[in-house]
């Protein structure tokens, strides 16, 4: 799955602590405001809680928290709903970008020295005039099973 | 008339029409296999229920058409149009024996010699067909038929089916006759014979039955129900959850504008969306009698099994529950109902010496109670003999004598639902097949139900299992804790009360633990603020003092089985009929909660479990409260038992694994196995399992039930596919090592025979190559892989831990013993980590840790114990040696991330 990329040249961009960050414009279901968050208990601190998207009930992930970040300023942001198997995830994110197609050819695998958060969640990066973009694997950001260890 | 039978004439009516359209496309396309695969089943299908509902002449009908096909479909036949006709002309005898069925609730009296004859020629040689000796052995049916005859025609209460059912030989018998029927048929005589049109069946039953009414033949029952698939209610069922929630939100809107031009048609709506509901809940609805179908047949050939006597009295049969929790309780009520006949009931001569009639009794009882289901499964047997239980408590270290003490006997005889527990002094073949009253437990504790026992040793036992009607919308007390919201299912809710400093109910404490005076008992409380570690945001400034309770509280009383606890709120709402929904797996791991729900408001909940609660409070603090004390008994007698589960797979000796290895046993229906990428899988609890046959060549069946052992780890599953489960064996483990085989670790002597113990790992590993290596290998990406010192007297686990740390990518060194540790130390070798068991001959773990902590050259290196049980208790005493954390030896992921969290807390300070 990790070669969604090829196919898809169409990303939504977002920025997390001036960096900006794509995801795959096939698997975003919606963009949405800030919400009502109900904060779950004893979760993994980068879980904001759950909220109600049209009767649905989203699981909203910190971004920030889950790249080891730090928190961000004021408590207000956008968030990028995402499916996962049956199941939806908002990530919060700081601020959302416009739709970008991109040029496979500008592809280039992780450098071997980004941080080893960056590289867990990036599938690789994109080279743009003036600005690289890192294409967030959602699989992987969303796979708790395997690094619930990490956070 | 009866429901099964209805039920089977619609469904065989349906079968039938299919099977026609079927037989002439395969009469077109003779070598279309799965067109002859479907009619082939369709065709057993029909048999085998004939044969479950005591139809004789119909089972040897439709068995001879079967015949023919399976040899079709096993292409030791062609298909030629005369084979066709055959079973055309077959499947128009079978409907005609239905109609009469239908009519008179009878088989018809009838000779099917001919036909089945004429089959059977096909079957055996084609269009060639020999004709038979002429009297043709039909004498066993008849004498099955014989015995359905000579049922009484008393209208009395008593089911007429149920009653041939119990005269008529089991369907096993029947079929065996069957197959002598057809067995002396291929006597090959040279004359060949034309095929004769079949002879018109003599489907006129002998007395015309009186009591079919013209009127009622004219519309059969076939038509007057229609088959729906369960996804189509699935769907409606969804959506009527969620209409439920949108009117629980348009309520409360409602509520907030007392004048409103809405508050009219919004009560009608509510009424109507109620009415719905009701409705759609209806057509999920099924008599628990259909989980019972199977339990006279088991019980009959129990009492022929056990040589007992053995009643069963089935009372509410009609009670209608959900099909989903139907299907869900169906096993463990079987199993319940086994373990009466077996465990429960005398053998006759010890009941007569007690004073008790020969036959014993087991008696199933449905009935509603407030939303709920009770089922009653009791026998007049001799009841729990709490001092064996006691006994079995004590061997099997689940609690102390102090605790067994203090106990009454019911709690004492809830010990039975404890993992690792079977009173059978014997394992029979019947019950005791290792999967106990633990997992009945914990399937009906899945479906938000309960389970109590009560016994009186002499007298006979009751189980109660207390169910809700439906899984899917539940009604729900809404409280608040900390400003946020959470559902308590009211199922569990026994009562609330309200306390404060000057009412009559006032929290009081014993030590810091707060309990509450309540009709003469004292209720242990747990404050949901601690629980979910939540802080309240107006109380920020005195902030750890999330003890210090307030003055006025709410306190839910919850009741899990036998215990009862409070629960301190800050608030409680009304109750709120709520849908339940599985939170993200993301959450799963969490006990507390069971599930999540959109309140009417349209805010999210989190939905409490009161099992977890429980788990992670009282219950344990009850039963397990000792265990420290008795480590140090157990350290003392030396010796280390392990429950292995001992299953057959291929030829040879038996197998066995690690109980503790195993997260569920599970029987596949192998009709839903799927194949993907060379693998079989099956969906598993909404995901899919990989399925690796034990046997590299093993053939997984098209149909049937295959039991599979379940391997979990966090998200991922994997089901090994074996023959038969054996038993669960607790012995003390001395495993001869081999290396020879792939799969194995070795073999030992257990339940006194010689057994293969599998290597876990070398499975896991097959379906998923970086089982073990996923969380690991990142924190390995240096090169020089860190080294791990594992010491273990137990060689068992020194080759069950060392594969497994090597695949998640250290060094691993194992020794035997702590004195062999330390003279690695003086030779000068250094590790990462100390892995050491507890429990060791010579210098125990305790002592090693202390000898390591003065060891200057090792001082530093951080310790991790590891022992077969770990409680509180020994968290203490290990922290006090100088071990650096402790973990269960059989929790291979506790482990793992110990180890790695270690290394990586190492590698942060250097």
């Amino acid at each position: 799955m990790s070669d969604n990329y090829q196919e898809n040249e169409d990303f939504v961009t977002f920025f997390i602590a001036g960096q900006l960050f794509g995801v795959p414009v096939l698997r975003v279901q919606d963009i949405i405001n800030p919400q009502r968050i109900t904060p779950v208990p004893l979760a993994p601190p980068e879980i904001a809680g759950s909220l109600n998207l049209r009767g649905r009930i989203v699981t909203a992930i910190d971004v920030r928290k889950r790249l080891g970040l730090p928190a961000r300023e004021g408590k207000d942001c956008m968030s990028i709903v995402v499916e996962n198997g049956n199941d939806l995830y908002s990530l919060m994110v700081d601020s959302v970008g416009e739709v970008l197609a991109v040029d496979e050819s500008s592809f280039e695998r992780n450098p071997p020295t980004l941080d080893q958060r960056f590289r867990d969640y990036s599938q690789g990066i994109y080279r743009l005039d003036g600005r690289l973009l890192v294409i967030l694997d959602v699989n992987r950001f969303l796979d708790y099973g395997r690094s619930a260890d990490a956070a | 008339m009866d429901d099964l039978l209805s039920e089977f004439l619609t469904e065989t009516g349906e079968g039938l029409t299919t099977l026609d359209v079927e037989l002439v496309k395969l009469e077109q396309n003779p070598n279309d296999s799965e067109l002859l695969g479907n009619i082939f089943r369709l065709m057993h299908t029909i048999k085998g229920t004939c044969g479950f509902l005591g139809l004789p002449r119909l089972e040897s009908v439709a068995h001879a058409g079967e015949n023919i096909m399976n040899k079709f479909r096993d292409k030791e036949l062609s298909v030629t149009p005369t084979g066709v006709s055959l079973i055309l002309e077959c499947l128009d005898q079978i409907r005609d024996i239905l109609q009469t069925l239908e009519a008179t609730e009878k088989e018809p009296e009838g000779d099917d010699t001919d036909l089945i004859n004429r089959l059977n020629a096909h079957a055996e040689g084609g269009d060639q067909a020999a004709v038979p000796p002429a009297e043709s052995p039909s004498a066993p049916v008849e004498a099955g038929m014989d015995r359905l005859d000579h049922i009484p025609d008393d209208d009395d209460e008593e089911d007429e089916l149920e009653k041939a059912f119990r005269l008529a030989l089991g369907p096993d018998e029947l079929a065996a006759k069957a197959v002598e029927v057809a067995a002396p048929a291929p006597e090959p005589v040279a004359e060949v014979v034309e095929l004769k049109p079949a002879p018109a069946p003599k489907s006129v039953p002998k007395s015309a039955p009186p009591a079919a009414p013209a009127a009622e033949s004219t519309t059969s029952v076939a038509n007057q129900s229609i088959r729906v698939s369960v996804e189509v209610l699935e769907n409606l069922m969804t959506m009527v959850s969620e209409l439920v929630l949108t009117r629980n939100q348009t309520l409360q809107i409602l509520r907030a504008h007392k004048e409103s031009d809405f508050a009219t048609p919004l009560q009608r709506l509510n009424h109507v969306v109620s009415d719905l509901q009701e409705g759609v809940m209806k057509t999920r609805m099924q008599p628990i009698g259909n989980a019972w179908a199977k339990l006279p047949r088991i019980i009959r050939d129990l009492s022929h099994e056990l040589d007992k006597k053995i009643d069963l009295v089935m009372k509410g049969a009609e009670t209608e529950l959900d099909r989903q929790v139907l299907e869900l309780i169906k096993d463990p009520l079987t199993h319940m109902v086994r373990n009466s006949a077996d465990h429960g009931l005398e053998i006759p001569s010890e009941r007569i010496a007690a004073g008790k009639p020969e036959t014993g009794q087991v008696i199933l009882n449905a009935f509603h109670e407030g939303g709920h289901i009770i089922i009653q499964i009791s026998d007049d047997g001799k009841g729990l003999n709490t001092d064996r239980i006691r006994a079995k408590c004590l061997e099997n270290n689940l609690a102390s004598e102090a605790d067994l003490e203090a106990m009454s006997d019911q709690q004492i005889q809830q010990f039975v639902f404890r993992a690792g527990f079977s009173t059978a002094a014997a394992v029979t073949a019947v019950s005791g097949r290792g999967v106990g009253m633990d997992v009945v437990r914990t399937n009906i504790e899945k479906i938000g139900g309960t389970v109590e026992l009560s016994s009186t040793e002499g007298k006979g036992t009751i189980f109660t299992i207390k169910i809700p009607l439906t899984l899917a919308i539940v009604s729900a007390l809404i409280v608040e804790c900390c400003k946020e919201r959470f559902a308590i299912p009211q199922l569990s809710v026994v009562e609330l009360v309200r306390t404060s400093a000057h009412s009559e109910h006032k929290i009081e404490h014993i030590s810091e633990t707060p309990v509450l005076r309540l009709r003469n008992r004292l209720l242990p409380l747990v404050t949901l603020r601690d629980l979910l570690k939540l802080s309240d945001p107006e109380a920020e400034g005195e902030q750890g003092e999330t003890t210090e309770l307030r003055e006025d509280n709410f306190i839910v009383v919850s009741q899990v089985g036998t215990y009862t606890f409070g629960i301190i709120v800050d608030r409680v709402f009304d109750t709120e009929e709520i849908v339940v929904k599985p939170v993200a797996p993301i959450l799963r791991d969490i006990q507390l909660f069971s599930g999540n729900t959109i309140l009417g408001d349209g805010a999210v909940v989190m939905i409490l479990d009161p099992n977890g609660i429980a788990a992670a409070t009282g219950e344990i603090a009850v039963a397990d409260a000792d265990m420290g004390g008795y480590e140090d008994r157990h350290a003392a007698a030396g010796e280390e038992k392990v429950a292995m589960l001992v299953f057959r797979s291929g030829e040879g000796a038996p197998k066995a694994v690690p109980l503790a290895l195993i997260a569920r046993l599970e029987e596949v229906d192998l009709t839903h196995v799927e194949s993907s990428g060379g693998q079989h899988v099956v969906q598993y609890r909404g995901q899919l399992m990989p399925l690796i046959p034990m046997q590299p060549d093993m053939k997984l069946e098209k149909e049937g039930r295959q039991p599979v052992l379940v391997f979990s780890d966090r998200e991922r599953s994997m089901g090994l596919v074996v023959d038969e489960i054996i038993d669960i064996v607790e012995d003390r483990m001395n495993v001869e090592l081999s290396a020879e085989k792939q799969g194995y670790i070795g073999s030992a002597i257990i339940a006194e025979k010689a057994t293969d113990v599998v290597d876990a790992g070398f499975y896991l590993t097959q379906a998923y190559p970086d089982w073990f290596g996923s969380e690991s290998g990142k924190e390995n990406f240096e090169s020089d892989r860190s080294r791990i010192l594992l010491v273990d007297d137990s060689p068992f686990f020194r080759n069950l831990l060392m594969p497994m740390l090597s695949v998640a990518g250290y060094d691993v060194k194992a020794v035997e013993s702590a004195s062999d540790a330390l003279s690695l130390c003086e030779d000068g070798e250094t590790f990462d980590v100390i892995i050491s068991d507890i429990e060791m001959p010579g210098m125990n773990g305790f002592e090693f840790a202390e000898a390591v902590q003065e060891n200057h050259r090792w001082s530093k290196i951080p310790m991790v114990a590891l022992s077969a049980f770990a409680s509180p208790a020994d968290l203490v005493k290990g922290r006090a040696a100088g071990f650096r954390d402790y973990v269960s030896k059989t929790d291979r992921g506790a482990l793992l991330t110990t180890i790695q969290d270690t290394i990586a807390e190492l590698k942060g300070a250097a």
